[in-house]
């Protein structure tokens, strides 16, 4: 229909969805072709950390709500499947339930946890906006770094080792390899999952609520319960995408969560391009790659990068996703919700 | 007089010590368009503000359709049948004509918790939503961005969201502001015809379409009114001369 012009739900619009998947789904067989397992290292990162900036912007793009606390709610993702995987290993139950290094298991149990800390975080920050949202978050962040610090049986500030064997289902995921394409396969599913929600009523009603708050109320709308869900929404994504890093680089630390982190996770929404829900994909992927690269030339990388970032962002209003929607022939990416 | 739509006694409302709604009363009747006119900062706005729910009053009552609305939030009242268009235009820029639409309809057919069907070509949305379009002449405008719209475009996309509501009362804050004569003449046209089905709240300073839309009148003056009556009569009454068509 031609009334679907702005914002369409064909294949145009996910194209570029489709694209980074595939991409980053050859990046294993250039690190074989090439013997460098450390690529698929690199690669697995940048997965977890897209998943993460396509959750945040969930909420920083699609709700209008810049939130400084997702590191503490991903940190904690990875807590959860670390203090399950510690439980395991040593084989001491918590609260009267077994541990368990089982992802099938640990990474639901994740989401869970996260989303329900979402939802509290939500309940509270959500009734201020603007400065005020950014200092509450901000401060919920701090809490749950500080609450990792404090978990002295979880190796408080030195971080938590997983020494048991990851698995899913039957599968060892102590695979490098297999890991990869499992943490691929939620990045997909992320972006698939929420390019549809974005779409639906739900999303047009936040979407709304983000740029014209008294508009969407004079019609009926209520802001506040929507813009709850999608913390709740964004939070167990990003739950899922903590749980991912603990157990793909068998570790989680108070440093993953600091609030630093969460500035780098707005960092790469706002780069890759919050008008779209892949582009912080992209944004994740230009971070954890640059940060690589610069940091092993010069120990003043984050000058470099920091002129990098606003170069792009200055230079593209759209973030990274607008290089792609050039190459896709579109004017600009402001109202492509792919 | 029985069973009005819309019932207010005694509503005040202060900005510090800035009487802005003064003692106001008004009894609007069912399918009335009642016309609200009044000097600049008379409170016409603040009143319908207070109406839609976006001020709380100091002190009065508000009863739609019977029902004591005072207390109830803007959203709540949105869904009881209060439909309010801006005098400042409100729009989502990246939202397009037809998206404005459809999101008035989605408001009014419960809530929008609903996250997999993609609201676009959603033919119970889009379907009533092209109706309302259809009615303020924006049809061949329906996926033109609200960013991209003309101000007399705009305006009739205000008035298109607020029909799509289906609202029990239009409110309608000075529809025709920064209107070209061209422009204006076919929105007072286009209220000629919704004033057969809908009850209206008409703020408007073109005194003309006013008197050749209003069933009543009423003269907001310092946050209140001191008149209330037939066209005709308000043109003939002495004080309203003095206090506002005396110029
Ligand atoms: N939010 C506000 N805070 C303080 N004063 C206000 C506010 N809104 C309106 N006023 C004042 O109240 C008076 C009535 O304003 P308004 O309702 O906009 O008048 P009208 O719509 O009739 O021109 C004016 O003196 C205006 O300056
Ligand atoms: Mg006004």
């Amino acid at each position: 229909m031609a009334d679907r012009a702005p914002i369409g739900s064909g294949w145009r619009e996910r194209a570029p969805a489709v694209l980074i998947v595939f991409l980053l789904a050859a990046t294993p067989l250039v690190a074989r072709a090439l013997g460098d397992p450390f690529i698929v290292k690199v690669a697995t990162r940048v997965v977890v950390f897209a998943i993460a900036a396509v959750a945040l912007n969930f909420v920083v793009g699609f709700g209008g709500l810049v939130s400084l606390c997702h590191a503490g709610l991903f940190g904690v993702g990875g807590y959860v499947v670390g203090v399950l995987a510690w439980h395991d290993f040593n084989a001491e139950p918590l609260l009267f339930l077994p541990g368990t290094s089982n992802l099938l298991v640990s990474i639901p149990a994740a989401a869970v946890v996260v989303g329900l800390l979402a939802a509290i975080v939500g309940a509270i920050s959500l009734r201020t906006s603007g400065p005020y949202f950014l200092m509450i978050t901000l401060a919920f962040n701090q809490m749950f770094y500080y609450g990792a610090v404090a978990l002295q049986k979880y190796g408080g500030e030195d971080g938590l080792q997983i020494m048991s064997n990851v698995t899913l289902g039957p599968f060892d995921m102590s695979d490098r390899y297999r890991f990869f394409y499992l943490a691929l396969a939620f990045l997909a599913a992320a972006m698939f999952v929420l390019g549809r929600v974005v779409r639906s009523r739900f999303g047009m009603a936040l979407r709304a609520a983000s740029r014209n708050e008294t508009r969407v109320i004079a019609v009926g709308v209520d802001p506040w319960r929507y813009r709850l869900v999608a913390f709740v929404i964004s939070g167990v994504v990003v739950g899922i995408a903590g749980a991912l890093l603990a157990a793909g680089q068998q570790f989680i630390s108070p440093v993953d969560m600091g609030w630093d982190r969460s500035g780098d996770l707005v960092v790469m929404t706002v780069l890759g391009g919050i008008g779209s829900v892949w582009g912080p994909a992209l944004g994740a992927a230009a971070f954890v790659v640059l940060e690589l690269v610069l940091s092993s030339w010069t120990s003043h990388w984050q000058l470099a990068f920091g002129l990098l970032v606003i170069l792009i962002v200055v230079g593209l209003r759209g973030g990274l996703a607008d290089l792609g929607a050039l190459a896709f022939g579109r004017r600009g990416t402001e109202t492509a919700h792919g | 007089m029985a069973d009005p739509i819309l019932a207010v006694e005694c509503l005040m409302k202060s900005f510090g010590g800035l009487r802005a709604t003064n003692d106001l009363s008004i009894a609007v009747e069912r399918g009335e368009c009642h016309a609200i006119i009044g000097p600049n900062g008379a409170g016409k706005t603040t009143f319908i503000s207070q109406l839609q729910g976006m001020l709380r009053p100091d002190a009065g009552a508000i009863r739609l359709d019977g029902q004591d609305i005072t207390r109830e939030p803007a959203h709540v009242r949105a869904r009881l049948g209060i439909a309010r268009s801006f005098q400042i235009t409100s729009l989502v820029p990246d939202f397009s004509v037809l998206d404005h639409a459809a999101l008035a309809v989605q408001a009014r057919s419960g809530h929008s918790f609903r996250f997999w069907r993609p609201a676009r070509g959603d033919a119970a949305l889009t379907g009533p939503a092209r109706d309302a379009l259809a009615t303020v002449g924006l049809s061949p405008r329906a996926t033109t961005l609200a960013r991209d719209l003309s101000h007399g475009e705009a305006r009739q996309l205000e008035l298109a969201i607020a029909i799509a509501q289906k609202p029990k009362l239009l409110l309608l804050d000075e529809p025709m502001a920064g209107m070209g004569r061209k422009d204006g003449a076919a929105m007072t046209r286009l209220l000629a015809e919704l004033k057969k089905d809908y009850s209206i709240i008409l703020v408007e300073h073109d005194m003309q379409a006013v008197f050749s839309l209003a069933d009543r009148i009423s003269v907001l003056v310092a946050g209140h009114v001191i008149k209330t009556g037939a066209p005709d009569e308000i043109r003939n009454d002495p004080d309203v001369r003095a206090a506002y068509l005396g110029h």
